[in-house]
């Protein structure tokens, strides 16, 4: 059976790559910063489970000190000119799509063909994490296709890559450094003590404002914690079951599913869902690190409205 | 109340703008201190938290993908094909692609799709392309605006598409939330209330989407003063 650990190994080796790379790529000035960030990510891969709670905790702190030194430059690998790109556009044609389109391509062989198979009575890939194991055979495929078809040279992927990871920068590491706080954060009881808060302080006489305190909380704790999913057992059993559903009669299935979406509303307005939010734009060099939170709150605010109505309406029938 | 501690140090360090990664680490230690946890044991719930988390950070293995392809000119390629579409505008563009990911993740197919896979390489360029060919050069500030909304609409898109399927983590977590208090409930019946507001959230970004192109290009087409 395959299992996590093989692409945990693919991903470790990828990062060794990038910081070996960094560490020979004379045209940054930080490079030594670079190269022991990714390293560090690369150790965390290839050996998170033997270094101990205590020594991955210690890592993480490397981490954070790497990058809020600011030791952390820009690579600068030899790649190609936008003049160069433009003519291999014209000369390359539709072909370029190729890897593109190979990645989901792929992943749905994997989900759907794959993922079903059994070898000796044993599912071919282990079942929970079929996803992520179809992702990392899709980006082999897809590799391998813009190498051949495209004609880069072989170390192109671990340039580029580390191009592209070096623009997001320490970035790419916060939405698992803010899960690993959620689990601190749970460790502590944090979701209890604002449920208790949110139930004792909040008025909920009618059944208006039972919705409203329900879907603005699930929408607010979502944006203090990062994620729906930590917000939603907290006050789907502080607020929703006891009030909305066992008061006021609401419908279980709706009650919960809008709520959940009051609580996406919220990811779209927060920092703390990074990835996101916080590293598209580290991608799309965009200069506002918030720009990608300012285009969605609008719309996030309006649906969140039409998530109380919907239930107001819908929910109580 | 003191547990709520760390929080603050999360909204107020992220308010100021320090280095976001410095500010959970130093939010974990606030908060487990304050829980009277011992130093070395919150370090050590930290470091089991994001060693337990690694698979967060897999999909990044689409970089070297996207990479090659861009220094093969995919980029350039992606505005090319949208040049010869004259008929597709900035708005139409985008809200094809916010179906096309809500449609697909309603059907559970999350990772075809993304800010790395799709956004950067071939959606932003192609939305830049699109109102290049009416309106000229673009500004600085527009190019950003553009890109920024092209990221917006995939997140809105995954959100509320994703929800309708039934394996998805969220609604398997309420299915197993509700049943721990005694309400048992089929995955089927919460996953069609994601619907009205899957829909909703089409026709609300679509109209943002709409208005946002009107307000460029009226900017594009104002003299320079």
């Amino acid at each position: 059976m395959i299992k996590l650990g093989v692409v945990y190994l693919l991903v470790g080796v990828m990062f060794g790559a990038f910081a070996v790379l960094s560490a020979l790529d004379g045209k940054n000035p930080k490079r030594f910063g670079n190269a022991a960030f990714w390293g560090l990510v690369a150790v965390s891969f290839l050996a998170g489970d033997r270094l101990g709670d205590l020594g991955n905790g210690l890592l993480v702190v490397g981490l954070a000190v790497i990058a809020g030194l600011g030791l952390l430059g820009r690579g600068q690998p030899k790649t190609t000119s936008p003049e160069q790109r433009r003519a291999l556009a014209e000369r390359f044609g539709e072909r370029l799509f190729a890897p593109a389109l190979t990645l989901p391509l792929v992943l749905m062989v994997g989900l759907f063909l794959l993922k079903p198979l059994h070898i000796d009575g044993q599912p071919l890939f282990d079942p929970k994490q079929a996803t992520l194991i179809s992702l990392a055979l899709a980006v082999i495929c897809a590799v391998a296709v813009a190498l051949v078809l495209l004609r880069q040279p072989l170390i192109s992927p671990f340039q580029e890559g580390r191009r592209l990871m070096d623009i997001v920068g320490w970035a790419a590491l916060l939405p698992q450094t803010l899960a690993a706080l959620g689990a601190v954060f749970a460790l502590a009881g944090v979701g209890k003590v604002i449920g208790d808060l949110v139930t004792a302080w909040l008025p909920m006489d009618t059944r208006a404002a039972a919705v409203a305190v329900y879907c603005l909380g699930m929408a607010g704790f979502t944006m203090i914690m990062g994620n729906a999913f930590a917000a939603f057992p907290v006050l789907t059993v502080g607020v929703g079951l006891p009030i909305l559903i066992k008061r006021f009669g609401g419908d279980p299935a709706a009650v919960a599913a809008i709520g959940m979406l009051s609580g996406f509303c919220g990811t779209l307005m927060t920092p703390l869902a990074a990835n996101f939010n916080l590293v598209p734009p580290a991608l799309l060099e965009l200069r506002d690190r918030y720009a990608v939170i300012k285009a969605q709150a609008p719309t996030a605010l309006f649906l969140l409205i039409v998530n109380m109505v919907l239930m107001y309406v819908l929910a109580f029938r | 109340m003191l547990t709520l501690l760390g929080v603050a140090v999360v909204v107020l360090g992220f308010a100021a703008r320090f280095n976001p990664l410095l500010v959970v680490v130093v939010a974990a230690m606030v908060t487990g201190l304050a829980a009277g946890l011992a130093p070395l044991q919150v370090l050590a719930a930290l470091g089991k938290g994001f060693n337990d988390n690694r698979l967060v950070t897999v999909a990044l293995l689409v970089y070297p993908v996207v990479g090659v392809a861009e220094r093969a000119g995919l980029q350039e390629r992606a505005r090319m094909l949208i040049g010869r579409l004259k008929g597709v505008s900035l708005a139409p563009l985008l809200i094809a692609y916010l179906g096309f990911r809500q449609i697909t993740a309603a059907l559970g197919l999350v990772s075809i799709a993304g800010q790395a896979q799709t956004i950067r390489p071939l959606v932003a360029p192609m939305a830049e392309g699109a109102l290049e060919a009416r309106s000229g050069e673009l500004t600085e500030e527009a190019r950003q605006a553009v890109r920024a909304q092209a990221a917006a609409t995939d997140n809105i898109g995954l959100f509320f598409g994703e929800d309708i399927f039934l394996a998805i983590g969220s609604i398997l977590l309420m299915v197993g939330v509700l049943a721990e208090e005694g309400i048992v409930l089929d995955p089927l019946q919460l996953s069609v209330w994601a619907i009205p507001s899957a829909v909703a959230a089409f026709v609300i970004h679509g109209a943002r989407l709409v208005l946002f192109e009107r307000r460029l290009r009226r900017k594009a087409a104002e003299p320079e003063t």
